[in-house]
């Protein structure tokens, strides 16, 4: 769709543009490119000199367990965190669709965590958890269970997967009420009235007409696990123990930042780059669908 | 509306309305639980926190926590105080919500108003911005910041993370539905470009830049990665990355009552915009995500 009418001159739209494309080109394009040519360099121990070596550094990632094994944690954690947050977010959200009275204040008391900082609800949640104070861990071991992240791979898992689902469990919430809600309200009295209990309901109606809501909601989860819970791993496990939680994103800042390892972590970055252009892709080609422009 | 519908519904809607309402109060609870916990923790003494179990109740200290965390932080770990902290998140906050309304809406005004060679190629480099989170550009950006001599400044806080692909296309997106008569009503009254941006476009777009600026503020706010990178000093730190700090030792040496405070004092900015601009919040979030 384009505008009909408009407007001439010939400097004042690129003046208009300039400081965008500016902070594009400092601070995403040039750095972008930076990172492509790191990838393909490898650097002496002290930073004094670096050579040129082709797809060595991709190479030896694939050929690094460690490296896969980060595939597999991230890979496991962001399917955890998409199962988790969205189940829990439609039951709410089904539940809320239900309820006459009140809706607004549920709601209200279950959308608030989206504005906690992935690194807060990380604090907060291993708080909680944690093996010599928190407060869940003693009733845990009342009950039999001996809840110690800091040395259990499995359990620290579980527990950057809680946090990380805590304000995505909002998120989902408010979509997938906005979904239930769209659906129009004749045609599951229809299905009422020929008999459909409210289980079978859900199964063949509801949950048909909310699929693109589902869809669109899963990749927006796994670009949220994949990226922006960096905060939660780095103030709890810090990809401990023994890697058992080192998503890549992780991995990247770990190698690069704290090891000093120029080459593969820009080797690593092109690799997450290729994985965050391929989920646009499937972001958008599935909008374009949805959306009538 | 909604009464009559599923009042029609034949089954036992008492039963139905019992489980509904039972499994959103324990959904309520399950998410506040942390929540209070922090709150109680930030009102007692280390001492009663780790003696387990702490109490689930308020203690008595809530004010001298958050004073000393305000004034002075936490005596082990990182010492900056709070107050420094609340304002740098607050001034990053609100510099990246407005740098990105601004550098979007004029961009989106130039790409939709007006006929210009490179116009299409401008408008797929920001799209590609999409796809290059700070997370994948680490330590170039973080060069391209130290040549520019803006580490461990606002500059260098901001700046990196103004450029936004999702508020131009909203506002692009929101521009086309304006009717062409507008502007042919401007331009027959001899209004140039800039003045039909001001006097017509920028009223039209409130209610986009009131919802867009929620959630924009609430995304400045809680930077982790970027920030953690570009501070050093602790009187740059934002409450997000000082928090970070604090937890320096095991559960024995943290200073969980003034942490916890500080947690408080983290999450509830945003959690009160949520809450009080839950309008905007809403329309923010649906929107950037089309």
């Amino acid at each position: 769709m384009e505008k009909r009418v408009v407007f001439k001159s010939a400097w004042l739209p690129y003046a208009l543009v300039a400081p965008q494309i500016i902070i594009t080109v400092v601070f995403f394009f040039w750095p972008a490119i930076v990172a492509m040519y790191y990838a393909f360099l490898v650097q002496d121990p002290f930073g004094l000199s670096s050579h040129f070596v082709w797809f060595q550094n991709f190479i030896e990632l694939f050929h690094s367990s460690n490296y896969l094994d980060s595939f597999k944690v991230t890979a496991l954690f962001s399917v955890l965190v998409a199962a988790v947050s969205m189940s829990l977010a439609l039951l709410l959200a089904v539940m809320a669709d239900h309820v006459l009275r009140g809706a607004v204040v549920y709601k209200t008391l279950l959308i608030w965590p989206y504005a906690v900082a992935p690194a807060i609800a990380g604090v907060l949640w291993a708080f909680i958890f944690s093996p010599s104070i928190g407060i869940v861990t003693y009733y845990l071991l009342k009950l039999g269970v001996n809840w110690n992240w800091v040395i259990n791979g499995n359990q620290a898992m579980l527990l950057v997967v809680m946090a990380a689902s805590y304000k995505q469990v909002s998120y989902n919430f408010l979509f997938f009420l906005a979904g239930l809600q769209s659906i129009p309200k004749s045609m599951i009295e229809a299905a009422a009235i020929d008999g459909a209990g409210p289980i079978r309901r859900f199964w063949t109606i509801i949950f048909p007409l909310i699929s693109p809501t589902t869809f669109f909601l899963l990749v927006v989860n796994i670009v949220y696990a994949f990226f922006d819970t960096f905060g939660v791993i780095d103030a709890t496990t810090q990809g401990g123990p023994a890697a058992a939680t080192e998503i890549l994103v992780y991995k990247v800042y770990y190698d690069g930042v704290k090891a000093a390892d120029l080459g593969s972590s820009s080797a690593q970055s092109v690799i997450l780059m290729l994985i965050v252009i391929a989920l646009t892709v499937v972001q958008f080609r599935f909008i374009e669908r949805k959306v009538q422009y | 509306m909604k009464d009559s519908t599923t009042a029609l519904m034949v089954e036992n809607r008492p039963v139905a309305d019992f489980i509904a309402h039972a499994i959103l109060i324990l959904g309520v609870i399950v998410v506040a639980f942390p929540l209070w916990v922090t709150f109680v923790a930030s009102t007692r003494t280390f001492d009663e926190i780790v003696n387990v179990p702490m109490a689930l109740t308020p203690g008595t200290h809530l004010l001298d926590n958050y004073a000393q965390a305000l004034s002075h932080g936490s005596e082990k770990g990182s010492s900056a105080p709070v107050a420094t902290m609340l304002f740098n998140s607050f001034v990053v906050a609100v510099s990246v919500a407005i740098g990105k309304i601004v550098i979007s809406i004029l961009s989106a005004f130039a790409i939709v108003y007006f006929r210009f060679r490179l116009r299409q190629f401008f408008f797929w480099m920001i799209f590609i911005t999409l796809m290059l989170p700070v997370e994948v550009r680490i330590i170039p950006t973080y060069q391209v910041a130290s040549s520019l001599h803006i580490l461990d400044s606002y500059p260098g806080l901001v700046l990196p993370l103004i450029a936004s692909a999702t508020a131009t296309f909203l506002f692009r997106q929101f521009f086309l539905t304006i009717p062409d008569e507008l502007v042919e009503a401007a331009r027959i009254d001899g209004a140039g470009p800039m003045r039909f941006f001001f006097d017509v476009v920028l009223p039209l777009s409130r209610t986009h830049i009131a919802a867009l600026f929620v959630i924009l503020f609430i995304y400045g706010w809680n930077q982790y990665l970027w920030p953690l990178l570009i501070t050093s000093s602790e009187s740059m730190y934002t409450i997000v990355i000082g928090i970070k700090r604090m937890i320096a030792g095991g559960d024995a040496t943290n200073e969980w009552n003034i942490i916890m405070a500080t947690a408080m004092l983290a999450l509830l900015p945003p959690a009160l915009v949520v809450v009080f601009m839950q309008k905007w919040f809403v329309k923010g979030l649906v929107e950037t995500e089309k």
